[in-house]
Order: C-alpha cells, then sequence, then structure tokens
C-alpha cells in the first residue's frame, strides 16, 4: 500500500524538495531559533528551580508568629500630646497555637506544620563560647520543612532528652564530636548540659555556627516558654501559592504570618526580571525566525508562480493554493521544532559538561522535559503558519493567466 | 444547438476598464463549438488569439457579453464554480507544455484527478498510465519533465489535459516549439483524441498546414472574426 498524501501537502512538500537550499537555509534558521528558546527555557528554569530550591532548603515557606506588643494610650485625648515609645519585643508564645496548628494544617494547600521554640543562648566549653540559636523542635515534623536528614554530616537528626544536634562550624569552633558534652546557658541564668547526637552541614556558614536543635519540652524550660512555641513553621505544596496562603492564614488567625516570598522579596524580583529578559529574547528569537520563513516563502511564491498558474489552470482553487504554502510554513516550523530541540538537548550536554558547581557537581542536569519539546513544535508550527499566511495570500490571489505568462 | 459545447454571444473584453488607457482587444465575438468540433483558431499576433482562449479556458471573465461552456451561463457563477468548471470539463495544452518541473510525468498526468478528488487513488494512477500509453510514454512514466525531449513533453502535456475525459480542449499553439516532424505527430495525436472521445478542440495555431488539417477554422483580426469556414 502506497502512501499517498493529499493534495496540498503533497504539493507542499513537492515544492520545498525542489527548492533544495532555500528549504535548507529556512530549516537551518529555524532549527537554530527553536534550539536557542528550548535551550534558554531550560536552563532558565532548571537555575531558577535550583536557586528557589537552595534558598527555601534552609526556611520555611510560611511562618506564623505572635503580634508584635505595641503601647498605646489609654485614653485618646486629642488636647494633649504624648510620645509613645516603641515597646521592646520580648519572646512571646503564639496564643493558643495548638488550635492554629490545626487550623493552618488544615488549609489547602500547606503539607506540613511544624512548632518551633526559638530564643538566643550561649554554647560553653571550656573557656569558649559561641551565641547561638536555641531551637526547640519536634524531629519529625520539622524535617517536613526543611531536609535536615540530607544535610547530616554525623549522626542523626533526632532529639531527645537532653541530646542535639548542632552545626559543623560550631563543633569546629568548639572542638566538638558526636556524643560530646555541650552546655547552653541561656541570659535568664538557666543552662544544661546537652549531648551531641548529630552534626549538620546545611550549606551556609552562618547557619551551621548558630542553629542548636533541642526538643520541644527543654527549649520551653529554658527559654521560660511552658507549653507555648515562638512560631509555626509551614510547608506549601506550590512555592508559589505560599504568599496567598500567608495571606489567608493571616485573616483567620490576625497572628503575623510571612511567606517566603516576603522575606526574599529581592530574590523574587531577581527570578522575574530574568523571566522577563528570557521572554524578550525568545520573542525576538520568534519574530526573526517568523521574518525569516516569511521571506523565504515570498521568493519562493514569485518563483512559483507559473506553477501556480498551472495548478489554477487545472482546477485547483484558491483555498487551495493557500494550503500548499501555509503547509510549507507548518512544515518548516515543525521539522525546524524537531531538530531545534535534538540540538538543544546537545547544547545542555555540553554546557552542563562545561559548567560545574564548586563541588564539582553540574550546575544543571542535561535534560529536556518533554512539556518544552511539545510547546516548542506547538509554538514553531504556530510561527510557521503564522509567517506563510502573508505569501500564501499572495499565491492565493495570482491571476493565473498572469502567472503562466511570466 | 443543445450539442454545443461552448457558445459565445457578443462576447467583449477591455482591459484597464474605467481608466483612460482602456482598451477593448475583443469586439464582440459570436462563436459556437460543437460536441466533437475540431476547429483551428488563427490570426496575427496581437489580434486576441490567446484572449479569446484565456476567456474560453475560464482563466479570464469577459468584460460583455455571454459565454456558455456545456449550456452553463458562467456570467453568474462564482470563483470556485468557474475554478471547478474549469478543472472538471476543460484540458489545456500550453505552448510551453507547463509541466509541473517538480513531478514525475505519471504524477504530472494524474494532476487533475488530484485536484478534483484532493488526493491521489489508483483510479487516477491506472487512467494516467493508460494516457501515458496512448501518447507513447509508458517507458517514461516515472521521469521528470527536464528528462524528457520538447515533443515528450508537449505529449505528456496532451495526456494530462485529457486526464479527466474533458468536453473541451484548448491547445495554445501546441506545436510552436516544435520540429515539423514533431509538430505533426503532436497534432496527429490530437486528432486522434479528438475521434477517440468525442471531445471539442480549440487549436490556436500559426501554421496554416496545420489549420488546414483542421474541420473548421475561425479567423480572428483585430478582435473581430474575420472568417469562420
Amino acid at each position: 500500500m502506497k502512501l499517498r498524501l493529499p493534495f496540498a501537502p503533497l504539493v507542499a512538500l513537492r515544492f520545498l524538495r525542489e527548492g533544495r537550499m532555500q528549504t535548507l537555509l529556512i530549516l537551518a534558521g529555524t532549527t537554530g531559533g527553536v534550539a536557542v528558546i528550548v535551550f534558554l527555557t531550560q536552563l532558565i528554569t532548571q537555575l531558577q528551580a535550583q536557586i528557589v530550591d537552595r534558598v527555601l532548603g534552609t526556611q520555611p515557606h510560611v511562618v506564623i508568629r505572635p503580634l508584635e506588643e505595641a503601647n498605646r494610650r489609654a485614653f485618646d485625648d486629642p488636647a494633649s500630646t504624648a510620645v509613645i515609645e516603641p515597646r521592646a519585643q520580648r519572646l512571646r508564645s503564639v496564643d493558643q497555637w495548638e488550635n492554629v496548628a490545626r487550623l493552618a494544617a488544615a488549609m489547602p494547600g500547606v503539607t506540613a506544620v511544624s512548632p518551633t521554640v526559638t530564643g538566643p543562648a550561649f554554647a560553653v566549653r571550656g573557656q569558649a563560647n559561641k551565641s547561638v540559636a536555641l531551637m526547640g523542635i519536634d524531629a519529625e515534623r520539622y524535617r517536613r520543612i526543611v531536609r535536615m536528614e540530607e544535610y547530616m554530616v554525623a549522626g542523626r537528626f533526632a532529639v531527645d532528652g537532653t541530646r542535639a544536634v548542632i552545626g559543623s562550624e560550631l563543633a569546629k569552633d568548639l572542638g566538638i564530636r558526636l556524643e560530646d558534652k555541650l552546655r547552653v546557658a541561656l541570659p535568664n541564668g538557666r543552662d544544661e548540659l546537652l549531648q551531641v547526637g548529630g552534626i549538620f552541614d546545611i550549606g551556609n556558614k552562618d547557619l551551621n555556627r548558630r542553629w542548636v536543635f533541642v526538643t520541644l519540652p527543654l527549649a520551653q524550660s529554658l527559654l521560660d516558654l511552658p507549653g507555648g512555641v515562638s512560631n509555626l513553621d509551614l510547608t506549601v505544596a506550590d512555592i508559589f501559592d505560599a504568599q496567598a496562603i500567608a495571606e489567608r492564614l493571616q485573616g483567620a488567625t490576625g497572628l503575623t504570618v510571612d511567606s517566603w516570598m516576603q522575606t526574599n522579596a529581592q530574590l523574587l524580583a531577581a527570578l522575574r526580571n530574568q523571566t522577563v529578559s528570557n521572554n524578550l529574547i525568545r520573542s525576538f528569537v520568534i519574530l526573526i525566525v517568523a521574518l525569516g520563513i516569511a521571506s523565504v516563502l515570498v521568493v519562493s511564491v514569485v518563483q512559483k508562480q507559473k506553477e501556480i498558474g498551472i495548478l489554477r489552470a487545472m482546477g485547483a482553487s484558491r483555498a487551495m493554493i493557500l494550503q500548499v504554502f501555509l503547509i510549507q510554513g507548518a512544515l518548516v516550523g515543525a521539522v525546524g521544532s524537531i531538530f531545534g530541540s535534538l540540538l538543544a538537548f546537545g547544547l545542555l550536554n555540553m554546557f552542563s559538561a562545561i559548567y560545574r558547581n564548586a563541588d564539582g557537581s553540574p550546575l544543571f542536569a542535561a535534560e529536556l522535559e518533554p512539556r518544552f519539546i511539545v510547546l516548542a513544535a506547538l509554538v514553531a508550527t504556530g510561527v510557521g503558519l503564522a509567517s506563510a499566511l502573508i505569501p500564501a495570500r499572495r499565491a492565493a490571489k495570482m491571476d493565473p493567466v498572469q502567472a503562466i505568462r511570466s | 444547438m443543445s450539442d454545443a459545447v461552448i457558445e459565445l454571444a457578443g462576447l467583449t473584453k477591455a482591459y484597464n476598464v474605467g481608466t483612460p488607457v482602456e482598451t477593448e482587444v475583443l469586439h464582440g465575438i459570436d462563436l459556437s463549438l460543437a460536441q466533437g468540433e475540431f476547429a483551428a483558431l488563427i490570426g496575427p499576433s496581437g489580434s486576441g488569439k490567446s484572449t479569446l482562449l484565456n476567456i474560453i479556458g475560464l482563466l479570464e471573465r469577459p468584460t460583455g457579453g455571454r459565454l456558455s461552456i456545456g449550456g452553463r451561463d458562467t456570467a453568474a457563477l462564482s470563483e470556485a464554480e468557474i475554478t471547478a468548471l474549469r478543472g472538471r470539463s476543460i484540458g489545456f495544452v500550453f505552448q510551453f507544455h507547463h509541466l509541473l518541473p517538480a513531478f514525475s510525468a505519471l504524477e504530472n498526468v494524474m494532476m487533475p484527478a488530484i485536484i478534483a478528488r484532493g488526493a491521489p487513488d489508483d483510479e487516477a494512477e491506472a487512467t494516467a498510465l493508460q494516457l501515458l500509453d496512448a501518447v507513447g510514454l509508458k517507458a517514461h512514466a516515472h521521469k521528470k519533465p527536464a528528462e524528457l525531449s520538447g515533443g515528450q513533453q508537449q505529449r505528456v502535456a496532451i495526456a494530462r489535459a485529457l486526464a479527466l475525459r474533458p468536453r473541451l480542449i484548448l491547445a495554445d499553439e501546441p506545436t510552436g516549439n516544435l520540429d515539423t516532424h514533431t509538430a505533426d505527430d503532436i497534432f496527429a495525436l490530437l486528432r486522434e483524441f479528438n475521434r477517440q472521445t468525442d471531445c471539442a478542440c480549440l487549436i490556436v495555431t500559426h501554421d496554416p498546414r496545420l489549420a488546414a488539417r483542421c474541420d473548421r477554422t475561425v479567423r480572428l483580426v483585430d478582435g473581430r472574426l474575420a472568417a469562420d469556414c
């Protein structure tokens, strides 16, 4: 059984095959354009995801805190003036935090809630002491906020009784190894002897120096916050929903609720700028590819005048001629997108082999998401079709007599 | 005249209508061609032969007068209907064969059927092969036009004109650029098909020798019928 193409694709293919050099050139142009777009999109998507992942790897997506305390005048007397001093913020618990935690956990989009008690302390060993942040947590729940088990360099991420987990920098500063003892002293005079059950390296020296994880009850008693928590940490399913969820929680609880998008506004702005510039580049590339396809087809219409006239004389309608040239544009776009995706894959492989992180791992993975290929194919075919529109209409409008005489 | 394939009454054609350079090239032509008739259209250069042929072939529209093809008045037909009527009932043979260079001889002959039915099919291929056989080119069916001689190209063009068994064949100097011997062959071929299929033929020619071998000679001078015998 022979493959028999209908009229329009049959003629379109022959015309493309006949204009060999032109077809090759425009195909090369389309391939290059698609490759640039796919490569750039894949690269920037990956890098952005990595940056976000790295930043959010060590912080909760949303944090619920008690409202700040403020001084208010008992009588608001407009006849007198007063200086209201801002109040120092003492460590306080989230009011009815267990109810708030339940409410937050039930909110759609929230995947984890972890209560935390955090306050300042000193880590003391021998003559040395370091200022640290005491973090009272439930290890199981906290793990769903920050994937601590991935960062452990010694021991396990587990707190129990007086067993604690500290960072690698603090361990180095104080000369502590696994199962060594460490005293924490608090400004209120309390202190406690901890046993180090785990050491982490979270990839941030400051945090490696400051974080000391203990159990929730121990931190509560040391920080004079019995039964209370200083904040609730949340993880959300889609990180870019964080702000909306934070606003909803704020409305529901009346507490201070911050999302990572607020605390990292600069990062977000940088990511947005990158996306905008990427879109700009993509738009220009698409425009140039479209102009390329259009100009080659315009020339092709002029070259094929006589053939168009002959086809029209044999009964081909204007619509049929229109289709012949539209299909040529779409074909160039579609085939260009296949080659372009392959080229982009090659480029990704090459660049991921050249550019590496400090630790030698590739800066980005040499993989191409199928959705980008499908998207590129759709866009390229669409652009091909659109750029063929003007030449195709010219061809369809051609007067057969003039065309044959030419 | 129920068996008239074409019927022209007071047909005029002017170019640049409504502008200062308006020129009328055909001034009221009355002509009819019956089924199976084999007529030559002769006349000096610039007499309007080609224009007349293009109008009869529905490639151009007349400015005035009436043109019926197969008893159907064409004035009221839409662009799409004209195109369909042209494809179905008229076969063209041009002076410079006008084959599609990107397609083989066989595909060129199949093309009218492909256009009429939207896609190639077995019937179109069988008919095309039969026609190529009839013009003696079955062995060259898969060659591209550029690989064929001038006479062979014109034979392919004749086969193509006959592909849909049209009721009317219009030929614009089909032997114009061929040597005498080949021209005779081509002419004989047209004549043979005319007898076989009973289609009407209107052939523009400069060659009085060929015109003499037609059933009828229509002479056009300055856009008017000067003789019809």
